[in-house]
Parts: structure tokens; C-alpha cells; sequence
């Protein structure tokens, strides 16, 4: 009689056992079927709450747009891929618009990354695209503070990053245009805060001084105030006393708020006020009364620029109209660069040479030459690497009857976007 | 002449300060309470009385009638649902939930009336002004100082000549044996809290009436309040006043040597402040 003894597993039969038993998940787990469609994911940071939530509001409106005309594919190299935008929110804080942009890239992996609204979003966010070697694309930051903001070489570049927008030179343009057509006194008051936009405006070497000087316009600039100051009387007294007829600045609203009521209660009118920032968003110089009507200011898209989307062929009217239609509320200037922006990646994912590899994607995006809603992008001519210019006119704010309309008023750089009012001199 | 005009503005501005520093001051003085919210809770008035003005277009300043009473029950409900539980010896626990409430306020404004900036718009009475000598004086800055006056005036006279001021000093002197005299002290602190939002109803209104306000402004408007209780002294409304006064200068004479010096100076009076009189300058006398 033999007696079946319990054997030990030799070490061998151990090894193997168990070899197999880790093995087994990388058999066992079934591939993806790669058979009809493959996936591009673009990550997309934005500032959908906090203080410059005004930038983003068109967001969930272009989005939904944009996933329904991606809604069949794009097609690239003969074979439709599905997109898959992924949107996060950069809470207005630059350190916040890094951390969602590092998730983006290592956790979600995304194959383009792109990011909208003020420096404090794209700058991070193209920071970390850039260290990660992942293709990305920004607009609505004028692009001195995005290039040189980010420590950009003119010479050399960026490998990945990519951003459309206008820069200084154009706004000092539109504003020395819109201040020769108002007959007004060649004396300017600048009001620049102690903030990367104040500073960039009022710099004396880049900024609106020397522009100034050089065309006999006389600047009196106080010297930076803080933001969400409660008192401009001293500037105020100061401009009076130098005889200013003509006000600019690039103020936050409270701030521009705060001076306007001031310089209206110390009698102190100029003939032309012309603001940046502060009164981009028809709510606040529909907030100020009958003292928003004929502020001036700049204007990088409104629904009269004769361009249309490459994506829907829609109209800049009709895209505006749209958001109108579908929010209730009036159009912005940043929805036409945030639908440019889903333009350009759809314009890159049909042209790539290998939608894999992200260097061909970012050889894709360098190469671009599209019309666009908002004017042509094309990075072969920028001013530096890796920036595209797209047009810049000047408009004001006028009263039609109930509703405050901005007119474009100054376009002798771009003769193309009409202009649809005369200045009005205040 | 400048010089003048820069004081007297600064003064003015003052008012305003002191408007925000009252209701902290009041909330400090009868519970010990440092509230972090109170600047959004001023942000949160001023859209309230937004509401209003758009619901029945009202004057702004009419829109009080409204926002008080509301801004009082809000804070009644707030004192006695929350902030009585966080009362104790610890100073921690009420600081960590009004930061909380901060957030929450500044959140759920975002979320209903979106992070646009927004103005009340007062008509002519936001650019009036007339002429005292050489000086042009705006009405609204004028208006928002004698509003401070009497607002503390008021409040002032209230606790020392009513029933329920007696009831608030008492429960801020010790507030376990104003229980044993038959006071509830969790009525008393609710009471305290109302009054101070009404306070804050009218500084929010009087800011939305000055400037344009947003859901994320609070913070800021915050450190001011608290400057002017500091420099005032703690609990001392009158001191209050003053300390807000003080604030409003340094600001504009600090503006007025330069521009970059508005809000410096005004951080730098309350620094000298703190280092040479802690307890600030007119600090409640006990007993």
C-alpha cells in the first residue's frame, strides 16, 4: 500500500508557478481593438472661477460646439480619430494652472495641451508642456509678457509651445490712432498699477512712454499705484494740474470704477478715455451708467470682423450670436480665441505626420497656416519664435439707443476689419 | 493746497473704512470673535442690495431698507446655527470655520452671479460734489462719512443707554456670570452678530454704490477692517472711527508723495501703530 505523501513543490515547480501567476495579467488582459477608431486627447486650462472667470465664461459654450463638429472623427493619414477634450480649471492661479497642467500631461496623457486667458494661465501651463516636451498652444495673453514673461530668447525659442495673440507695439498703435482722430490735447495721464500688466504698459524702455515721446504726445505718469486702491484723488490732482485731455491705463474695473466717479466728482473730464482690461466685458461699462458711454478701448475680436471659423464656416456674428442665444448673455472678445484655439488643433490633427509622436504633432503646429475667426494664424512671420500676431483695432463703447454697442472706430493698421462707428470725443 | 485736499479726501475715505471695521469691531468686542468672512460678508451685501435695485430698481441707498433686515437675519441665523458652537476657550476653531464660510461665501457668489464685475449705480449722486473753498468735495464720499458718524454714534448710544447694550457689555465682561443674571448668552451673541451685519449691509451698499465690486474682492476689503479696528484700539467704537480716519490719510498723503505709497503707507501707520501701542490708541477701558 503506498501512502500518498504530501510533496513539497520543488523549487523549480515553485518558481514556475508563480512566474506564470504574475505573468498570466499581460496574456490575459485583452488588447484594444485599434480596428476603427483611435483617441487624441487635448488637455484644455482655463480660469473658470476666481477673478478672471469673465475670460472663461464662453467656455462650456465653445466646447459643446466644438465636440459636436468633432463628433465623426478628424481624419489624419487616411484613418478618423475620435478628440477627447479634457478641461480643467485654473482657479486664477498660476500655481493651480501648473498643477492641473502636469496632471493633464502625466496623468490623463495628453497628446496637445492648450490654455487660454491672461498670462497667469498660459505661462504656466506652457511651462510645463515645455519640460514635458508636449505640444501646446495658448492665446489671450498679449504676447511680450507670454514670451519674455517666460524667459524666451528671440534667437532660440520654444521647442513646444506655441501662442497667437497681439502684443504692445499694436495697442500703442490702435491707441495713437484713436487719440490723433479726437482733435484732444497731446497731454496724456497714464494710470499703469503695480501689477505684470501695469508694469509692461508703463516700462520706460518697452512700454507706452517712449511710443509716446516719440510721436510728441506728453505723458504725466504718477507712478504705479496698487491694485484695488480706494483713492485717486492724488492722480487725479496731478493730471488737472498737467492739463490732460486724454486718460489711458490698463486698470483692473474696480480700480477704473473708483477713478471715473472721482475724476467726475473733483471736475476733472477728459476729452478721451482709453483703458484697457478694465472695460473688455460689456457688464462693467454697462455697470458704470452714463459715464461707460464713449470709453475707448482696444478690441482683438468682435462680431463684425469679416472672418469666419475654418471649422463650422460660421461668421464672427453668427458664433457670437450663438453664445448670445444659448448663455443669454452678451457676446465677449475672448470667444473668438477660444473657438481659434480649437480650430488650430483640429487644423494640426489633420495635417500631422504621425498623430503618435508628439514632435511630429509639434512639427504640425509650427507649420500652420490658417484662417481662422480671428484673423490669420501663421507662426512662420511672428514678431519672435513660437508667436503668431492676430489684427488689432480700436473701439469705443457707444449708446444706441438702449443698448451700449462697441463700435470699432480706429483700424489704420488693419485696414481689413471695418470700422463700424466715428469717435466720438467725450 | 494739495496737501488739504489730500488729507480731507483721506479722512473721508476713512469713513468707509471705518463702516467696514465697525462690524468687526463690534463682533470682537462682545464675543472675541475674529470674524475672516467679514470682508465677503460686505461683498455679499453689496449683491444683495444688487438684487434689489434690479428687482424693484430702487435707489441703492432705498435698497437698504431691505438689505439690513436681511443681512441682520443672515447673521443671527449664522451666530446661533454656527459660529456659538465654535465659541470656547480656544481662539482656533472660530478663525478656521469664518475662513470656511470665506470660501464658501465667495464660492456660491461666483456660482449665482458669475465673476463679472458689478456696480450699483446711484445716478447723479455718484458724481455730485460741490465746492468748499478750493476743494471739491464728492457727496458720496461726504454722505459715507457722516453715514460712519452716525452709524457709530448710534451704536455707541446703544450700548450705553439701552437694555441690550447693558446685555452685550455684560456677556463681553464675563460671560458666565451674565448667564448666572439670567442672560442667554447664545441669544445675546446671535443679537450681536445681527447688528454687526446690519452695519455690514450698509458699508456693502455704500461700496457697491463707490466702486464696482466682484465675488473675489472681500479679501481685501478685509485688511483695511481690520487695520482700523487694530490702530483704533479693540472694542472702542469711536476709536474705531478714528482708526479708520488715520488708515484713509496715510493713504493719501502716502499716494501723494507717490503713487505706489497708497497702500504702503496705510500698512506702515498700522505697523508704528502696533509696535508702539499694541493695544492701539484708544483701547476700551475695562471694567
Amino acid at each position: 500500500m503506498t501512502r500518498k505523501t504530501y510533496k513539497p513543490p520543488t523549487r523549480r515547480k515553485f518558481l514556475a508557478g508563480s512566474t506564470a501567476l504574475i505573468a498570466a495579467p499581460a496574456i490575459l488582459t485583452s488588447t484594444r481593438a485599434y480596428a476603427q477608431e483611435k483617441t487624441l486627447r487635448v488637455g484644455f486650462v482655463s480660469p473658470k472661477t476666481g477673478p478672471l472667470a469673465g475670460f472663461a465664461e464662453a467656455d462650456d459654450y465653445i466646447v459643446e460646439g466644438i465636440n459636436q463638429t468633432f463628433a465623426g472623427g478628424i481624419e489624419n493619414n487616411g484613418s478618423s480619430w475620435a478628440i477627447e477634450i479634457i478641461s480643467r480649471d485654473s482657479q486664477s492661479n498660476p500655481n493651480r494652472a501648473a498643477e492641473v497642467a502636469a496632471d493633464l500631461i502625466l496623468g490623463e496623457e495628453v497628446d496637445i495641451i492648450v490654455a487660454a486667458a491672461t498670462p497667469d494661465t498660459t505661462n504656466p501651463v506652457a511651462d510645463q508642456a515645455e519640460i514635458n516636451e508636449v505640444p501646446c498652444i495658448t492665446t489671450d495673453a498679449p504676447w511680450q509678457p507670454y514670451f519674455f514673461g517666460r524667459g524666451g530668447n528671440p534667437a532660440e525659442g520654444f521647442r513646444s509651445t506655441y501662442h497667437f495673440f497681439w502684443g504692445l507695439e499694436d495697442v500703442i498703435g490702435v491707441f495713437l490712432d484713436i487719440w490723433g482722430q479726437s482733435g484732444a490735447a497731446k497731454k496724456v495721464g497714464g494710470l499703469f498699477p503695480n501689477d505684470a500688466d501695469g508694469n509692461a504698459w508703463g516700462d520706460a524702455g518697452l512700454g507706452l512712454p517712449p511710443a509716446l515721446a516719440a510721436v510728441g504726445f506728453e505723458l504725466t505718469d504718477p507712478g504705479r499705484y496698487q491694485p484695488l486702491s480706494d483713492d485717486f484723488s492724488n492722480q487725479i490732482a496731478v493730471f488737472r494740474d498737467a492739463g490732460c485731455e486724454i486718460v489711458t491705463g490698463v486698470m483692473i474695473p474696480p480700480d477704473f470704477a473708483t477713478f471715473w466717479a472721482q475724476a467726475a466728482q473733483q471736475g476733472f473730464n477728459p476729452k478721451v478715455a482709453t483703458i484697457g482690461k478694465a472695460i473688455l466685458f460689456p457688464s462693467v461699462v454697462e455697470s458704470l451708467g452714463g459715464r461707460g458711454d464713449g470709453l475707448t478701448s482696444e478690441v482683438w475680436w468682435s462680431p463684425n470682423h469679416p472672418f469666419n471659423s475654418s471649422l463650422t464656416g460660421a461668421s464672427a456674428k453668427e458664433l457670437a450670436d450663438g453664445f448670445t442665444a444659448a448663455t443669454g448673455r452678451p457676446w465677449t472678445q475672448p470667444i473668438g480665441f477660444k473657438h481659434a484655439l480649437f480650430e488650430v488643433v483640429a487644423d494640426v490633427v489633420k495635417r500631422a505626420q504621425d498623430l503618435d509622436d508628439p514632435e511630429a504633432i509639434t512639427a504640425a503646429v509650427a507649420a500652420t497656416q490658417l484662417d481662422t475667426i480671428v484673423g490669420r494664424v501663421d507662426w512662420s512671420n511672428g514678431p519672435v519664435k513660437n508667436v503668431s500676431k492676430t489684427p488689432l483695432v480700436g473701439g469705443q463703447w457707444q449708446r444706441d439707443g438702449d443698448t451700449l454697442d462697441l463700435k470699432i472706430i480706429a483700424n489704420a493698421d488693419q485696414p481689413s476689419i471695418p470700422k463700424t462707428g466715428e469717435l466720438r470725443v467725450l | 493746497m494739495d496737501w488739504v485736499n489730500a488729507i480731507v479726501q483721506g479722512t473721508l475715505l476713512g469713513g468707509l473704512y471705518a463702516l467696514f471695521a465697525a462690524g468687526l469691531s463690534l463682533i470682537f468686542g462682545v464675543m472675541r470673535l475674529v470674524n475672516i468672512a467679514h470682508g465677503d460678508l460686505i461683498v455679499l451685501a453689496a449683491y444683495l442690495g444688487l438684487t434689489v435695485v434690479m428687482a424693484t430698481g430702487l435707489h441703492p441707498l432705498l435698497a437698504l431698507v431691505f438689505v439690513v433686515p436681511t443681512m441682520a437675519t443672515i447673521g443671527y441665523i449664522l451666530q446661533r446655527g454656527i459660529l456659538n458652537f465654535t465659541l470656547g476657550d480656544d481662539l482656533l476653531p472660530p478663525l478656521l470655520v469664518t475662513f470656511g464660510l470665506s470660501v464658501i461665501i465667495q464660492n456660491g457668489l461666483l456660482e449665482m452671479y458669475s465673476a463679472d464685475p458689478q456696480k450699483m449705480n446711484a445716478g447723479a449722486l455718484e458724481t455730485a460734489s460741490f465746492a468748499m473753498g478750493s476743494l471739491s468735495l464728492g457727496v458720496l464720499p461726504v454722505l459715507t462719512f457722516a453715514i460712519a458718524v452716525v452709524v457709530i454714534a448710534g451704536l455707541q448710544w446703544m450700548f450705553y443707554h439701552t437694555a441690550i447694550g447693558r446685555a452685550f457689555r455684560a456677556v463681553s465682561d464675563n460671560q458666565d456670570i451674565a448667564q448666572l443674571m439670567g442672560l442667554n448668552k447664545r441669544h445675546i451673541f446671535g443679537l450681536a452678530m445681527a447688528l454687526a451685519l446690519g452695519v455690514t449691509a450698509i458699508a456693502g451698499i455704500l461700496l457697491g454704490i463707490r466702486t464696482s465690486f466682484d465675488p473675489s474682492v472681500g479679501g481685501g476689503r478685509l485688511i483695511f477692517g481690520f487695520e482700523a479696528v487694530i490702530i483704533g484700539g479693540l472694542g472702542n467704537l469711536w476709536g474705531t472711527l478714528a482708526g479708520g480716519v488715520i488708515l484713509g490719510v496715510a493713504q493719501t498723503i502716502g499716494a501723494k508723495i507717490d503713487p505706489g505709497w497708497q497702500i504702503l503707507a496705510g500698512h506702515i501707520a498700522f505697523l508704528i501703530v502696533l509696535a508702539v501701542r499694541p493695544q492701539g490708541l484708544f483701547p476700551r477701558v475695562s471694567g
